[in-house]
């Protein structure tokens, strides 16, 4: 896969939830431009195409759509977020969360931030599933200019 | 005014007059007694001194029967000015010669009576015999006014009324003397209680003016004021201390209350994700392995499926109970009524609990946290569902009533209801009385309306008998 093509990017520590993801995405056609990434350090890198990820990519040629989880070991989520809305060239990307808590406080802080929805990850992921599915179709298909708190 | 209500300086006025006015008189009634028995002792030795005298000089008058000689001699009386009448008798008692003084004109005794003087009325009168060689040739007739001692009784009261006016004008002067040193620093006493008890302040000490009665009351006074200023800086002190730990107690509460919910959250997210990976792995597995599982093998799948939910669903129950803990509870007018019509609407609407019989009694307004007791309410209330459902016909009362500073409330159905001995265990954590095969639930909704309850002043508790209803109460502040 080129990675100047991705169209989806996942943000996703946890291995796991990282592949039930990508096969309920590849089930409804989603994963064909995917790219995972494993912590917020890579995503970082590859969205501005630094460190392992130098030259590889065109900042012009960004995702359509940003899966970030806020949980995550070096870099997390927030962070992530932040700079991704802080630099003028990849703050339209719309960016959804990824967390196990809608009571999560984070969720405010996301939002503060540009977040542009949440999915909460359930415990049973066949309704997780549902929610990739619809944001994919309207994200990816529709193709969609982005805007605010959609 | 009373007396006991009038300043010390007119007290001391008043008793130094008082005193002083006794002694005054006492010491002049004394004197005077004393002078006019003298006086009149000394005027009766003074008239029988003169009518001796008269009387020796009367006898050749007498014996040769010479009136006008008589006369003469009665006229040198006229030196004696007190003297007002005199008179001589001779031997037979017959008046012999008469003498006048002033005007007072009285009539002579007829006869002459017995030697020896006395006072008649104002005046001192007497007779003396006149003898000459044992032989009384007649007798003299003396009298005499009291001017003498009147006169000196005018001067003594002058000098009596001279002496208390003085005197009074002496203790005037002496009370606003003796005020400086007795009235004065009860004053200033009192001045420095007025400012303490005003301004608060125990430093300030009252001055001393002497070492008597006053100076030691001051000194007391003084002592007092140490003792409490030492009590009041040991208070302040005791409270700046308290008011140190309290903060300090505080900020370790806060931080463990903060370490808290971020555990909440650790787990809330680090227990779902293995949860998460195990559903989503073993419906992996029913989806791609199909033809490779037999029944049984996917009986076990979903027995998988299913436990992992269940164990979602007491994260998810075990966390609200624990964010309850934290939260904030604003009270604000609840209308008790409008909550339970709304949960018992959620489950009337239900095909599956159309069959029960709902009696709502009138509820009153309540000052609590509506939001909390929604849930207390749902919690009760779809408890009464769930057990009660099962029954024939099924019932659910709700009502209230007083009691006390307190408004009871209470959800009664005739469900399955529960042994009396383990009533107890109904309000704890992950407590059931029932298998979840029976009936589903993972034990936390009555510990949470009872945190909710006693959290906002109220208690809860419950009443039931096995296969014959349960009655759950609780209470709020009315």
């Amino acid at each position: 896969m080129k990675i100047s093509n991705v169209e989806l990017l996942l943000v996703e520590d946890n291995p796991d939830d990282a592949e039930l993801t990508i096969r309920h995405l590849k089930q409804n056609n989603m994963a064909n431009n995917l790219f995972h990434v494993r912590d917020g350090e890579e995503a970082l890198q590859f969205i501005f195409s630094t460190g392992k990820f130098e030259g590889h990519g065109d900042l012009m040629q960004q995702p359509k759509i940003i899966l970030l989880d806020i949980k995550m070991p070096k870099i997390n989520g927030i962070e992530v977020l932040q700079r991704i809305k802080g630099d003028p060239r990849t703050r339209t990307i719309p960016v959804v969360i990824l967390t196990s808590s809608k009571e999560d406080p984070d969720i405010q802080k996301c939002y503060a931030l540009g977040a542009t929805s949440y999915i909460v990850k359930p415990v049973n992921f066949e309704s997780f599933a549902e929610a990739i599915k619809n944001l994919g179709f309207y994200w990816l298909l529709l193709n969609q200019p982005p805007f605010e708190n959609a | 005014m009373l007396f006991k209500n009038i300043p010390i300086r007119k007290k001391l006025l008043r008793i130094i007059f008082l005193i002083n006015g006794i002694v005054l008189l006492v010491a002049c009634v004394a004197f005077f007694l004393y002078e006019y028995y003298i006086f009149r002792k000394t005027t009766i030795e003074k008239l029988s001194t003169i009518g001796k005298i008269v009387s020796a000089n009367s006898t050749a008058a007498l014996a040769f029967d010479s009136p006008d000689d008589a006369k003469e001699i009665l006229a040198a009386l006229k030196n004696e000015p007190h003297i007002v009448m005199a008179s001589l008798y001779d031997k037979k008692g017959n008046l012999f010669t008469e003498y006048h003084a002033g005007k007072e004109v009285k009539n002579f005794p007829v006869h002459p009576e017995t030697s020896g003087y006395h006072f008649v009325q104002s005046h001192l009168e007497g007779f003396e015999s006149v003898m000459q060689d044992g032989k009384q040739l007649g007798t003299l007739y003396l009298r005499s006014d009291m001017g003498a001692l009147q006169e000196r009784m005018r001067l003594y009261a002058g000098i009596v009324a001279i002496v208390l006016i003085v005197s009074f004008l002496l203790a005037y002067l002496l009370v606003k003397i003796l005020k400086k040193s007795i009235s004065t620093p009860i004053i200033s006493l009192a001045e420095t209680a007025k400012i303490i008890s005003t301004k608060k302040d125990y430093s300030v000490r009252a001055v001393k003016m002497g070492n008597d009665e006053i100076g030691s009351l001051t000194d007391a006074f003084n002592q007092m004021l140490a003792q409490i200023q030492q009590q009041d800086d040991s208070l302040k002190e005791f409270t700046q201390n308290l008011e140190q730990k309290v903060m300090v107690r505080t900020d370790q509460l806060e931080s463990v209350n903060k370490e808290l919910e971020g555990f909440s959250y650790s787990v809330s997210h680090d227990l779902r994700a293995p949860l998460r990976a195990i559903i989503g792995f073993t419906a992996i597995l029913e989806e791609d392995y199909t033809s490779k599982l037999d029944n049984e093998a996917r009986r076990i799948t979903s027995v998988i499926k299913s436990n992992t939910e269940k164990m979602g669903r007491l994260i998810d129950d075990l966390l609200s109970f624990s964010r309850l803990g934290r939260q904030e509870m604003a009270k604000t007018k609840t209308d008790m009524a409008m909550l339970v019509n709304e949960v018992k609407d959620f489950f009337a609407i239900e095909d599956e609990f159309a069959k029960i019989k709902w009696v709502i009694r009138p509820l009153p307004q309540i000052d609590a946290n509506a939001n909390m007791v929604r849930q207390v309410w749902m919690n009760l209330i779809s408890n009464a569902v769930k057990y009660s459902a099962k029954c024939e016909s099924p019932s659910i009362e709700i009502g209230s009533y007083v009691k006390g500073d307190q408004t009871v409330f209470f959800v009664k159905d005739n469900g399955v209801g529960f042994d009396e001995q383990y009533r107890d265990k109904l309000f704890k954590v992950f407590q059931r009385l029932h298998s979840a095969e029976e009936f589903e639930g993972t034990g936390i909704g009555l510990a949470l309306v009872q945190k909710i309850i006693v959290k906002q002043g109220g208690r809860v508790w419950a009443e039931g008998e096995e296969g014959n209803g349960a009655c759950f109460y609780f209470s709020l502040p009315s």
